[in-house]
């Protein structure tokens, strides 16, 4: 029997009006994957994410979360599924425990309260539980979105920015937990603006520009493929040998900026330079990087 | 296409939901319950005196009923009505604008669970209000209650009705002044030109013929009968209608939670 996809899209489009959030979207999501959905401003993330979550319809296409279908089983994929939503929302009227205790209920949990109680720990709110929610600061209230996402222990996370307006210190915390989540046998789907957190935490990323998919890999192969290695030398005059064997991605007078396949080019570069007697004054290797990617991506596809 | 309800769900797991929802739309208008609560009671506390100061003396309906007992059990469907009304309709447009809603659209809540927990909590408040009204004015009108199970039936039925027509304004409306003219073109005409104020035979025949397509004439005509044990239409024809209109509406406002309109983009 084949496994079934946390999340599994087919031919997803959405319109709004004459805009087309999302043209023909196609992606399959494993069980256990720590997936990251990249893309600028606009592109249809959250769209996406929202028709996952049964937010809103898609116009054409099937979406199943776990196996159900997001429109006809709603039921049970809505089971299956945390949402971390981007809007900063919250119920006025409520404390944190009680925001929790609601929402557990919502799913039809009662005597929730060890679960509530240990991710209120993990998220450092306990300080916090009987605060109101008007009270909290930003990146408090986006720590309780964490939480209600979580009172059903949902196979199925979905993050969309929920490092957006936290500090350095709560970022790492969330990290932790939503990585113990993943050891654990949680999918975590994760949208962010911070490429180096996708780069360190997803397996595998889709990138989304105006509504399609443009890059679809292993975090590993986007970056062997698209980025590679960066080295900026400084030489002792201006000017390359015949034949040079990498390509110089920007020069500043005698300063080059190179782009390297791998490590083996790095000896070709060294050696070309040897033969043609120019001192090296300064060099600096730097490692392939997600920024790089995604700019090559967004550029190439614009 | 309208999503169907697949996977039944065990019936305890569905009675936390309902008892969630419920508890919820309670807290949230008991809190302020200064506002939701002691206001419409003063409301009506100042029209029983500022109208049974006016005609009291000199009107009396029903043949023995004086003016200010005639107006008590008005000035309470009023308040059963428009504060059932006001909860569903305001809870609903209040989540809807500050995003809240997400919270109840991402988990597995059917449509029923939602729709009859917004419409008892709407009679728990229209009741909540209605009793207020009576404890209040019992101090300053004597009263007599004839049948008071068909004025339970009566506020029970009206506020339920008027609980859902708020569910399908609140869902309708997209800023607060559209539910405002929901309320001031629609709901507070249709309350004040239902005889709260008179009974319809002190008018001329033509809008005494028009108050019958009203449905809170019948309400209110019922409501009152519970108190004098008379009253223009057969109580039981009055109920007939209410319970007509209310499968009518309860059926629309499903249908609407399942199309998704303007709840699910
Ligand atoms: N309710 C709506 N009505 C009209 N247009 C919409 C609506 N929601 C989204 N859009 C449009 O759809 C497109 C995709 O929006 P979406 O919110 O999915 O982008 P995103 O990738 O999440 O962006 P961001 O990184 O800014 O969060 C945008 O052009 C947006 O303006
Ligand atoms: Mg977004």
């Amino acid at each position: 029997m084949p496994m079934t996809a946390a999340i599994e899209l087919r031919d997803v489009e959405k319109r709004y009006g004459a805009l087309r959030a999302l043209e023909g979207v196609s992606l399959e999501i494993a069980e256990g994957e720590f997936f990251g959905l990249l893309g600028p401003n606009g592109a249809g993330k959250t769209t996406l994410i929202s028709i996952v979550a049964g937010l809103v319809r898609a116009n054409a296409g099937t979406v199943r979360v776990m196996g159900a279908d997001v429109v006809r089983e709603y039921r049970r994929a809505r089971r299956m599924l945390g949402v971390v939503p981007q809007e900063l929302v919250f119920d006025p009227f409520f404390t944190v425990r009680e925001t929790l205790r609601i929402q557990s209920g919502y799913f039809g949990l009662r005597a929730n309260d060890a679960w509530i109680d240990e991710v209120m720990h993990h998220l450092d709110l306990d300080a916090k539980a009987d605060a109101n929610m008007r009270a909290l600061s930003g990146g408090m209230k986006r720590r309780v979105l964490v939480a209600q996402a979580l009172v059903h222990r949902p196979p199925v996370i979905v993050l969309d920015e929920p490092t957006a307006g936290v500090d350095v210190e709560l970022r790492q915390g969330l990290w932790q937990f939503v990585r113990r989540l993943n050891r654990e046998g949680h999918t975590i789907v994760l949208t962010t603006h911070y490429l180096e957190e996708a780069e360190l935490h997803c397996n595998r990323i889709a990138m989304l520009k105006a509504g399609r998919i443009v890059a679809l890999d292993s975090t590993r192969n986007l970056l062997e493929t698209f980025s590679g290695l960066q080295l900026r030398v400084r030489l002792a005059r201006e000017g390359l040998p015949a034949r040079f064997p990498a390509d110089v991605l920007a020069q500043d007078g005698p300063l080059y900026t190179l782009r390297l396949r791998d490590t083996r080019a790095l000896e070709d570069v060294l050696l070309s330079l040897r033969e043609a007697g120019i001192d090296i004054v300064e060099l600096e290797l730097q490692p392939p990087d997600l920024e790089e990617v995604f700019l090559r991506l967004m550029a190439r596809h614009g | 296409m309208a999503e169907r309800d697949d996977t039944r769900s065990a019936p305890g797991e569905s009675l936390t939901r309902f008892g969630t929802l419920v508890s919820k739309e309670l807290l949230r208008f008991w809190k302020v319950a200064h506002q939701t609560v002691g206001a419409p009671i003063l409301t009506a506390l100042l029209f029983l005196l500022v109208f049974s100061h006016a005609f009291g003396e000199r009107v009396t309906v029903f043949r023995d009923v004086p003016y200010a007992a005639f107006l008590v059990p008005g000035l309470v469907m009023m308040g059963v009505l428009q504060n059932a009304f006001a909860n569903s309709s305001s809870s609903i447009i209040q989540s809807k604008i500050t995003g809240n809603i997400v919270f109840m659209l991402l988990p597995p809540i059917s449509y029923a669970e939602f729709f009859w927990a917004y419409v008892l909590a709407s009679v728990i408040r229209g009741l909540v209000v209605g009793a207020g009204v009576l404890a209040v004015t019992a101090w300053f009108v004597q009263l007599q209650f004839e049948a008071p199970l068909w004025a339970f039936a009566f506020a029970l039925l009206g506020s339920a009705l008027l609980g859902a027509l708020g569910l399908v304004a609140g869902i309708w409306a997209e800023k607060f002044d559209q539910l405002a003219a929901f309320q001031n073109f629609l709901i507070m005409p249709l309350t004040f030109l239902s005889g709260v104020f008179y009974s319809i035979h002190s008018l001329p025949p033509f809008w005494q013929a028009l108050s019958r397509f009203n449905p809170f004439f019948y309400m209110i005509d019922g409501f009152r009968y519970g108190f004098f044990g008379v009253s223009d239409v057969a109580p039981a024809a009055s109920l007939a209608i209410l319970a007509v209109s209310f499968v009518l509406v309860a059926m629309a406002t499903l249908r609407l939670l399942r199309s998704g309109y303007r709840l699910r983009g």
